[in-house]
This record gives C-alpha cells, structure tokens and sequence, in this order.
C-alpha cells in the first residue's frame, strides 16, 4: 500500500522545484563560449527582456536554440512565415496553449506536452499531422538552459511524431508577469480524401450500438502533475503518459467507415470527452467502471486525495466508439501501439439517456457521471 | 490487505445486500452521520442494491456543509486584507458567503493557498514573516488532532505570524439533536470510522440509552458500509439498540489516547452554530484560553460580522433527514453545483451535491 508523505505547499521559485536530477542531466546544456554575443550572457545565462526584442538576442537563441532542436528545411529558410505544400485532402487545424506546472515533471516536460497534445488533437479529426508551430511567452530571468532542455524535447516529440516545427515566435514579460515558460502549438494536418477516411470522424458520430474503447489506463498524466505540484510525496513515481498518438491513429484508420468517434480525454478527463460525445451525438453512454484500465499506483493517489480518475487529465490516451462487429479487431491494433497496450472495450452508446454518461459501477450499481464544474478539488477528509 | 479491492468485491457486496433485503421486514431509515459515507454510498449506488429495504438518510457530517455563513464571510474579510496569506482545505474554496467566495477573492489579488495539512501552513508561517498566515481550521473530530497540533507547535515554536479561524464541530451532539427533534425519522445511526478512530466509541453508549437508537460504526468502502447497514437491520429487527463498531481495523473502543490528550489541551467545547441547523448547545470546540492569541476571530476583529442564509434554501432540513434533496423546490433549478445557494449544494459530500453529481434525480430505469 502507497504510504503518502503529505510535507509541502510550493513556495519557492516555480521553475526549481523539479529540475535537473532526471529530466535535464540527459540533455546537452547550450555551449555559451561558441555564442557570437559579446554580451554577459556567458556571465549570466538567464533569459533577459533583450531575449524577446526581436534584435540580436532573439537571433541568437533562434540560431543556438530553436533551429538545432527543431531541425528542419522550412524553419531554416528563416523567413517570417514558412512556405509548406501540403498534400491533398481536407485541411485539419488546431491550436492549444500549455502553462503546465512544474514545467518538468516525471514523464516528460512542457514540450513535450506542447507538442504530443497538438499532434494529439489534429489526429482526432483522422487527419495526418504534419506541421506546427511554436510561440514561446518566456518570463524574465528564466533560465537559458530550462529553455534549451524544452526545446530539446519539442524537437524530439516531433521527430517521434513525425512532424515538422516550421515557425515560431518569442516573446519575453517582465520578471513577475509570467510563470516561467509558456508554450503555444498550432498545427495543420491533411485528411486524405482518398484515404478511407474522409472526413467523417467527428464527435457527433456515436450512434446506438456502438462500442467505447479507451486506449489504455486513465489518470497518469494529471495525478504525476498534482504529486510534484503540491509536494505530495507518494513511494513510487507517477508518470505522465504524454505520447504522441497519431501512429495509432493511422493504422486505426483502416477501420475508417466504422470507425465513428475519435477523442483525446484531455483536461476534464475521461468523464469531459464521453459528457461532449454523448450531447453531441445524443446519444447516452453506459460504461463499466470496473473495466476502466487505472494504474494501481493512480487509483491510491485518488483514493488518498478524494479524486475520481475519470475526471483527471490524460496526454497519452484516445477513446474511440466503433460499430460493434469491428471492435476486437480494433482493439488488437491498438493492443500493438506502444500507446495502445492496455486498451480495453469500456462500454456501449444507446439511444436510452440520450446526452447523459452512466456507469455500473465497481459493486454493480449504476450512477450518472456528469460534467465536472471546475476543477476537481481534493476533499477534505 | 492488499489495497482496498477486498472491500469493493462485487459478489460479496451482492451477497451483503440481498441479506439485508432478506432480514429486513419493513423500510428501516437509516442516517449516515458523515458527508464521507454519503459520498461512497451515492457513487457506489449503494442504495440502489438495497432496493428499499432499508431508506438511506443523509445526516449533517460533511464539514464544509455546516461550517456557518458568518464564518465563510468572516473568512472572505480576512484573506481580503493586505499581507495575509489565507491556508485552506481545497473543499472551502468554492463555498459561497453572502456575496463571494474564496476563488473569486483570490481572483481579486488575496493570497489564498490550498493546502493539504494544517501543518504545511504552519510551515508557510515559519518561512514567511511579516506576513499573517491564517488557516481555516474547520471539520470534525478527524481533522481537529492536526489542527490542535499545528497551534500547539505554533506556540511552542513561537511563531506569532500564524493563527486560525476554528470552527470545529461534534458529532455527538449532532445525533442527540437530530434525536430531540419532533420531526426525527431517524431509526439507526452509521456512525463515521474516522471520528471513532480518534475519539472511540465511548461516548456513543450515553446516546444508545437515552434515545433508544442503535449506532453502527462504518468505514467508507462500499462492503464496509454494506455491514454496517446489515448489523444496524439486525439490532432493529431485534429490537436490541446498541453500540457496534463495524470498523474493527481501525477503531478500539478508547480511540486515539495522545490525540485526545492533544485536543483538550488545545481545545474546550463551546457552543455552535451549524449552517442550516441553527445553534447546538456544546456542539464544537474553540481554542483554549491559553491558545487564545492564535485565534484569529479575535486577532482580526471579525467577531462582529454577521450572515443571514438564503430563504430559498432548506438545505437544514435536508441535514436533518426531512427532505430528500430533490424535493426541495430549489433543487437543480435555481440551486446547482455552478450557482450553490447552501452548502450542502458546494461540497462535493454534500447531499445536494451527491445527489446532483450521481444523478440520483434521474429515474434509475432510464438508465439500465
């Protein structure tokens, strides 16, 4: 059994808390004696207000930073917006602001969120992600090397992805006035028209019949961020499971006719997208609680705190309702994504209850899951 | 034990259920005591197992239900003033006073920090002087041993900069209340594991005698609160009231001796204000003399404010097992989870919350 350290509220500085140890030692600190700046950013390796003035200091965290991490032709033509031919097809497009806290944490960091969640959310559609960009809001006096480490793994999520970083943008606020390090991801990507799926993936696309099935274990990534957030010290590590989900949706694709619903459980979790679906298509949902796939080491951490797994926040799942005669074929495939291995038919859509969540639940009873109104807050005793 | 799965055994929560359903001969009401229980019961569908047999009253045992008006708006005039950093329980957040509540206070510029212990605001006093540092130490019997403790090691460590707003309450009290009243419909009490864990069960024999009402400690888990329910049917079939803890792994009948010791030196019963109840005479606990300059009704001078409830809401008789949340006219229309208009609509153990949040409002044929 998980026995909780309950010790502290972080007070001190927002970007110390969880740093170096597993996160920034793997990744190469930028080498300030190669840097053509004359100015004590040697002596001082901290982001200055200069860093967003679009002069000299911006160029050079461009070239030293950005353009080595992202790597990539379109981003180094360096003009002001890159020039991409798409393939063709129905144009996806998204946007997602990230303002995560601590920017790293166990599984991952603000870049890659940034860049998994914007991959994420263009896939949904059925669409093949392709490029984004990335503006970054940096706060006065953060440092070079945080910076550099997120840029480092944006670079790798989207080698992983298989997307391109073709634009960005950098602006700096004074000392006070940010949290470190903000990142925005927009992104495009094409919905082959040829392709079995033409577009006909939406979120009022759940018919009566149809089957839920949920990617894999719910909770990881919002109960990793509450741990390290508010000091809450558990004997094992909660991970995010940020991953980038567009190779499964790919090959999911096949089932395209059948295949009705795609959805990323982010912010809201489980509970938010299933709410949405079944009042978008109104239609009601039934699922099995005790089918729902949750890390024992996540279901104690909720336990503890008072939290339902189905509202915590995942970066790494999708849930997708199918017609039923395609649905163990489905699930195999994702059983063979490395984002996929848990998957699991969760439940079914009906015509009963059209716009409401139900679950059995764990004992065999039966309750309404229904939007949460804000966050959900840890319950007192 | 493994984790907590045992206590969440679908077959056996079946095979508990259907003897209840068996033994018993007529619809016993029954009152959980605690927000904690009502929670596991709704969220569980607990009561949907029992299928009648037993009616389950919501008592008043969620903290942040009964914690008075007044004490929310003088809580909202302390975090408002300057250099104040206001420590809470997360649940207190959300609860409305007469106009505001702790969110939008801090949306204003207060500094209103959820914490998860009373001692991590201690802590927050210790590395910030020059600046007050309050805690709304509010709750039971569970959550008072931390709270004394985070004011007896203020003393003792002398950090001055730290206070807190108590509103401590008793459950036994709040049984021997809800007893006394005319309309009382209550026939058995669940009583709550956690506050037995730390005060025992001694003090609920008293109770037994004089009202003739059987009492059954709980824990949470659904087959915790499935036995519980099953051993208050028997006492009442038999006609036999008495004291039964269910809830041997965690309750003695002494309760916790260094906690008790801790809370008298700290704290002395007084009278209390329950939200939707009214006053209960020596139903809670305020610091001691001796603690006094810790408490930050005097401290702040806030002891004049006063708060009058919302005439829509009935959420006192809702506390006392005289209406079921979705008969009170307010219900789900002018009073929701998004626009609470009493507490018991806030907290997420709230009756009204609980039967808002699990849809116990919705017909359960539609959806099975």
């Amino acid at each position: 059994m998980l026995v909780p350290r309950i010790s502290t509220m972080a007070v001190s500085s927002p970007w110390s808390q969880f740093s170096e140890p597993e996160q920034m030692s793997s990744v190469a600190q930028p080498d300030f004696s190669q840097w053509s700046c004359p100015l004590p950013l040697r002596d001082y390796p901290l982001i200055v207000m200069g860093h967003g003035g679009g002069g000299r200091l911006t160029s050079e965290l461009i070239e030293h930073i950005f353009v080595p991490s992202f790597r990539n032709a379109a981003l180094e033509v360096m003009a002001d917006s890159s020039v991409l031919t798409l393939p063709a097809g129905r144009l996806a497009f998204s946007t997602d602001s990230y303002v995560v806290q601590p920017l790293f944490f166990p599984g991952g960091c603000i870049g890659d969120l940034a860049v998994n969640g914007t991959v994420n959310d263009i896939s949904m559609s059925g669409a093949k992600p392709l490029y984004l960009s990335a503006g970054f809001i940096l706060e006065e006096g953060f440092p070079i090397a945080h910076l550099a480490a997120i840029a480092e793994r944006m670079g790798a999520a989207a080698r992983a992805a298989g997307v391109a970083i073709v634009t960005g943008d950098t602006k700096v606020v004074e000392k006070g006035h940010g949290d470190g390090c903000y990142i925005n991801t927009s992104g495009v990507g094409v919905i082959s028209m040829a392709g079995p799926c033409n577009g006909s993936i939406a979120p009022s696309q759940a018919r009566p019949g149809d089957v839920v099935i949920l990617s894999g274990t719910i909770g990881d990534h919002g109960m990793a961020i509450l741990s390290v957030r508010e000091g809450l010290e558990f004997e094992t590590i909660l991970r995010s499971d940020t991953a980038p989900l567009n190779g499964m949706v790919e090959s999911l694709l096949r089932f395209a006719p059948h295949l009705h619903v795609l959805r990323d459980p982010t912010r809201g979790g489980l509970a938010s997208s299933l709410n949405e679906i079944a009042g978008q298509s109104k239609v009601g949902i039934l699922i099995d609680e005790r089918k729902l796939p949750i890390l024992p080491d996540v279901q104690s951490a909720c336990d503890l705190l008072g939290m339902d797994p189905i509202y915590v926040a995942n970066e790494g799942k999708l849930v997708a309702i199918v017609e039923p005669g395609c649905a163990d074929d489905m699930l195999r495939v994702m059983h063979e994504s490395p984002y996929g291995r848990d998957a699991a038919i969760i439940g079914t859509v009906t015509a009963q209850h059209a716009g409401i969540l139900a679950a059995k639940t764990a004992i065999g009873g039966t309750r309404v899951i229904p939007l949460q109104i804000g966050e959900q807050i840890p319950r007192i005793c | 034990m493994k984790y907590l799965d045992e206590f969440r055994d679908e077959e056996l929560a079946q095979h508990l259920a259907r003897e209840i359903r068996q033994i018993a001969t007529r619809p016993w009401a029954i009152m959980e005591v605690c927000g904690g229980q009502t929670h596991s019961i709704v969220r569980n569908g607990l009561d949907q197992l029992l299928d009648g047999a037993v009616e389950m009253i919501h008592g008043p045992g969620c903290p942040v239900c009964v914690t008075p008006l007044e004490l929310i708006d003088k809580a909202l005039h302390i975090a408002s003033i300057p250099g104040v950093i206001f420590c809470s329980f997360g649940d207190m957040l959300r609860v409305p006073g007469s106009h505001m509540d702790l969110f939008r206070v801090k949306a204003q510029g207060a500094d209103v920090r959820v914490v998860y212990s009373p001692l991590d605001a201690l802590r927050i006093a210790r590395e910030s002087p020059g600046r007050e540092v309050v805690f709304f130490g509010i709750g039971f019997e569970t959550t008072a041993p931390a709270n004394a403790m985070a004011v007896h090691q203020a003393k003792l460590q002398e950090i001055t900069n730290f206070s807190m707003l108590v509103s401590h309450v008793l459950v036994p009290p709040a049984i021997a209340a809800i007893m006394k009243s005319p309309t009382c419909r209550v026939q058995a009490f669940l009583a709550a594991g956690h506050v037995c864990s730390v005060m025992g069960y001694w003090q609920y024999s008293p109770l037994v005698e004089k009202y003739k009402v059987p009492i059954v400690i709980t824990g949470f888990e659904p087959l915790d609160l499935l036995e519980g329910i099953r051993r208050a049917v028997v006492l009442l079939e038999a006609g036999t009231p008495q004291v039964n803890n269910a809830y041997e792994r965690a309750v003695s009948f002494e309760g916790n001796k260094s906690a008790q010791k801790l809370l008298s030196e700290v704290f002395e019963v007084a009278d209390r204000s329950w939200r939707g109840i009214g006053k209960i005479p020596l139903s809670g606990w305020r610091l001691r003399d001796a603690y006094r300059e810790f408490d930050a009704e005097s401290r702040f001078k806030v002891s004049t404010i006063t708060a009058e409830e919302s005439p829509l809401c009935r959420s006192g008789e809702v506390l006392q097992g005289n209406l079921k949340p979705n008969e009170c006219p307010g219900f789900a229309k002018e009073c929701t989870p998004r626009h609470p208009l009493g507490a018991t609509m806030v907290s997420s153990e709230g009756a009204c919350a609980a039967y808002f949040n699990y849809g116990r409002f919705v017909p359960v044929e539609s959806i099975q």
